[in-house]
């Protein structure tokens, strides 16, 4: 029977108030407060966030199977998950696939997972779905939209099994965003709702109880996707369960609709407080249909590292409206004149993949010492060519020594030139992001994330930051 | 490195630099024109005396034809020279050991940068990888050396801002009486404390200016010299040492002093035979491109003890009146810093004051003077040392 082995969750450092949307433009506020993926985050590095969640404690090289999900995915030519496990440092044979451009790919690819691990081509999956998607500035999905990732990894073992399943597709026009539309658009909401979200909701929970002959009785728990707050509360009116009682939080006031990546998001939620013998059906929605019933039968697997949906909730920083215009590049901001850093090598990058893409560093068969970047000749004994290579991307570091730079560019500055002593005795020498420039002092404990660097030669950049632990 | 084998054998018998500043209205061929003319007609040497030449440029040359083409140097040997700031003073120490070696009697150097023409504020970034080394700039890279150093000698942040800011108002008075100086006016402590930040500590008033000039100099055999000029000046040492870029990867450089720079103070105080700089070096020019820079540079290079480089700037040691008058043409704060020129504008001072004919800023009586540039950043230094002196 098919498994949640393991979860893991990411949610972005910054948050952004519902009521400092409606204090730039009028109007009422939703309430709580959504996500916000800083500037140097997409949806690849929010994945490459959550799965390195999920995988604390796990040894990545079982893994053999990387399924990403995303509408928010930053090529049209190139396949993200192979970037993802690139970053993860997973085996060369793991198969990879993207699943993209629907609200249901997230649970497309838990489907897919689960297909394969039944047909027996893969033992371990990793799941993993992504989205920062975009309202339009003054939009309804301004507010509602939020940002963030999930990870699970699907094993032909685990403490949460996945029972009977369910499917439809649907076509309608809802809501969409085409090729060079920036944000996402909608048709009237009254139609959308009730003929497309609700009407297909309702049709899939009714088919999948009458084809297994289940009762909702049968369930404890319903986690259910829904376009915002008020529609899921018209859901769990509609299907006549308990939204207090038997019905998962959408994280709706916390962290916004999450897009490919909400279904999930709130499952591993679930997961987080689930309980032994508990019954949950997982519904997802977004061009059909996706239902998949799940029992907790032990106690699930938490590494002691993992922080989860709990976890990344604790720790955020407030922005301003402006400040979020900024960091999501929805205003061209200037940046000072100074000469744009516009050079990459696709050639240096794949030369170097292994540093960039899993941070590696050399360690000196010789001696024991460790460098970053990696090292040929020894700095210490002069050993040439007597290394191995160890990455030190789940390490912590202390930071030794860093300044405030005001004049680089950045969407987020003062740039964060921060020199960090590694756990094993390696220095790091790079950037600081999701930080308070005002409570960076020496020593500060840091960890490692993997963030994009530039856009340079059309093309995105990405590597490890350090940031303040969380 | 063997003592003493380049003291006195190369003389320098003329000089030549540009106004430093914003020359809108002048090319890199132009800069290179006024400053060696200047150096030709300062020694009394025409182009066809000119045996071979080395031309320092950061990112102004693209070879030593940069040179050839302006001033039509037809056929000699000519070497472009780049090692970052260090690029013009490093120009010069390999042309002297051409010199010394026997195989020129006389030759030129010229160092020249056109910073202004990028239409950018600031340098350029220089990235050592084009994914991972991206981001930083010099004030941020310059500025890391203040945690640690203050923290290592117990001074407290505020002290040491200050100290900053008496170097910088010291350097812009200084820059007052040089008329070729970038800035021409003098600042007050004040101004430079409440200067816009740039990078902690480093204010604005911190910071050098983007410039464009260009300096050069004839050199020949120190036998020789006579015959161009009474009071020519004697190389007496170099020092250069190249940083491996321990900074970044060695968790023991702990950016609390300047190992590099204390390495090429050692290779030319042996080379000149000084045993004691603070009390033997009469005149020294130092790269302040970062007043952090010049108070950290003062204890690698023996001005002082190491942590007491703020209670010396508190005492006016560096003053044009001072124990031992540093920076006294301004430095590259107040006379401008376009990179391959500083090296030998710091020569040219020094070339100046040896000879007592620094007007206004003549320091009493020299006999020795240091010029130290400042390549790279600290973590990754490359500093290169001159000692000069008056003949015998």
């Amino acid at each position: 029977m098919p498994a949640i082995k393991s979860t893991g969750a990411y949610i972005p450092y910054y948050r952004l108030k519902r009521e400092e949307i409606a204090r730039a433009w009028g109007g009422g506020a939703q309430k709580g407060e959504k996500a916000v993926a800083n500037f140097d985050e997409d949806s690849i590095t929010l994945a490459v966030e959550s799965a390195r969640d999920c995988l604390q404690g796990i040894d990545r090289r079982t893994v053999d199977g990387l399924y990403f999900a995303t509408t928010t995915s930053p090529y049209r030519e190139k396949q993200c998950a192979a970037i993802v496990a690139a970053a993860l440092g997973l085996k060369k044979n793991v198969f990879t696939a993207d699943f993209t451009d629907s609200l249901r790919a997230g649970t497309n690819a838990l489907r897919a997972a689960l297909d394969a691990l039944k047909a027996g081509t893969a033992q371990n999956i990793l799941v993993i779905a992504a989205d920062c998607r975009l309202g339009a500035p003054g939009s309804d999905f301004e507010q509602t939209f939020g940002d963030g990732s999930a990870a699970l990894l699907v094993s032909s073992e685990g403490s949460v099994s996945f029972g009977a399943s369910y499917t439809h597709a649907s076509e309608i026009i809802d809501q969409w965003r085409t090729e060079n539309q920036p944000f996402v658009k909608m048709w009237e909401d009254r139609f959308v709702y009730t003929q497309g979200y609700l009407a297909n909701v309702k049709e899939a929970l009714s088919a999948y109880l009458k084809e297994n002959d289940h009762a909702l009785q049968d369930y404890h728990k319903f986690i259910i996707y829904a376009p915002d707050s008020r529609r899921h509360q018209e859901a769990c009116r509609m299907l006549k369960v308990d939204s207090q009682v038997q019905v998962q939080d959408p994280l709706f006031e916390v962290v916004g609709n999450t897009g490919a990546a909400f279904a999930l998001m709130m499952l591993v939620a679930a997961i987080e407080e689930a309980s032994a013998g508990q019954r949950m059906l997982l519904i997802n929605y977004g061009d059909g249909c996706d239902l998949f019933a799940l029992e907790v039968e032990g106690e699930p697997f938490v590494a002691k590292e993992r922080k989860g949906v709990k976890g990344y909730l604790k720790s955020k920083k407030y922005l301003s409206y402006e400040k979020y215009l900024r960091v999501r590049k929805l205003l061209e901001v200037e940046m000072g004149r100074r000469r744009p850093p516009l050079v990459s090598s696709a050639v240096a990058i794949n030369r170097d993949r292994k540093m960039i893409y899993s941070l590696h560093a050399s360690e000196c068969t010789n001696c024991g010492r460790a460098f970053f970047p990696p090292q040929r000749v020894c700095l210490y004994c002069r050993a040439k060519d007597q290394f191995r290579e160890i990455s030190f991307s789940e390490r912590k570091g202390k930071l030794f020594n860093f300044c405030l730079d005001e004049l680089a560019q950045s969407s987020d500055p003062p740039v964060i030139v921060s020199l960090v002593d590694v756990e094993g005795g390696l220095r790091f020498y790079g950037q600081m992001t999701d930080r308070d420039p005002e409570q960076i002092e020496l020593d500060l404990p840091v960890e490692f994330t993997f963030r994009k660097m530039s856009e340079a030669e059309g093309f995105h950049n990405y590597f490890w930051k350090c940031r303040p632990i969380r | 490195m063997r003592a003493g084998a380049i003291k006195d054998k190369v003389a320098i018998i003329g000089m030549g630099c540009t106004k430093f500043g914003e020359h809108w209205n002048m090319s890199v061929e132009d800069l290179l024109i006024e400053a060696v003319y200047e150096a030709y007609a300062d020694a009394g040497v025409e182009p066809k005396d000119i045996e071979a030449a080395w031309l320092g440029s950061v990112g102004s040359a693209f070879t030593g034809g940069t040179l050839a083409t302006p001033l039509k140097l037809k056929y000699i040997p000519i070497t472009r020279v780049e090692n970052a700031c260090a690029t013009g003073m490093d120009a010069l120490r390999n042309a002297c050991f051409a010199v010394a070696c026997g195989l020129y009697d006389l030759v030129l150097v010229a160092g020249v940068e056109k910073l202004k023409d990028s239409g950018y504020a600031g340098l350029p970034e220089f990235y050592f990888h084009p994914v991972y080394g991206q981001g930083f700039t010099a004030p941020g890279r310059w500025a890391l050396i203040a945690n640690r150093y203050f923290l290592a000698h117990g001074i407290n942040p505020e002290d040491g801002k200050r100290a900053l800011a008496k170097i910088a108002v010291k350097n812009h008075r200084n820059g007052t009486l040089s008329p070729k100086a970038h800035f021409q006016r003098e600042i007050t402590t004040e101004q430079a404390l409440q200067a816009p930040i740039i990078a902690w500590p480093l204010g604005l008033f911190d910071c050098c200016p983007t410039t464009d000039g260009a300096a050069a100099a004839i050199i020949c055999r120190a036998d020789m010299a006579s015959s161009f000029k009474d009071d020519y000046v004697l190389v007496k040492g170099f020092g250069l040492a190249v940083g491996p870029g321990l900074g970044k990867e060695d968790i023991d450089y702990k950016y609390d002093h300047l190992p590099e720079t204390e390495a090429a103070a050692r290779q030319a105080y042996e080379a000149a035979g000084i045993k004691n700089p603070r009390r033997e070096i009469s005149v020294a020019q130092v790269h302040d491109c970062f007043t952090i820079a010049e108070l950290t540079e003062y204890e690698a290079l023996g001005f002082c003890e190491r942590g007491k480089a703020v209670e010396e700037v508190e005492a006016g040691t560096f003053t044009l009146e001072g124990e031992l008058p540093v920076n006294t043409d301004g430095g590259l704060k107040a006379f401008g810093h376009p990179l391959a020129a500083t090296g030998l504008r710091m020569c040219n001072e020094l070339y100046l004051q040896l000879r007592g004919k620094a007007g206004p800023r003549q320091v009493k009586n020299p006999t020795l003077g240091l010029a130290m540039a400042q390549g790279g950043h600290p973590g990754m230094l490359l500093p290169v040392i001159t000692i000069l002196g008056c003949r015998d």
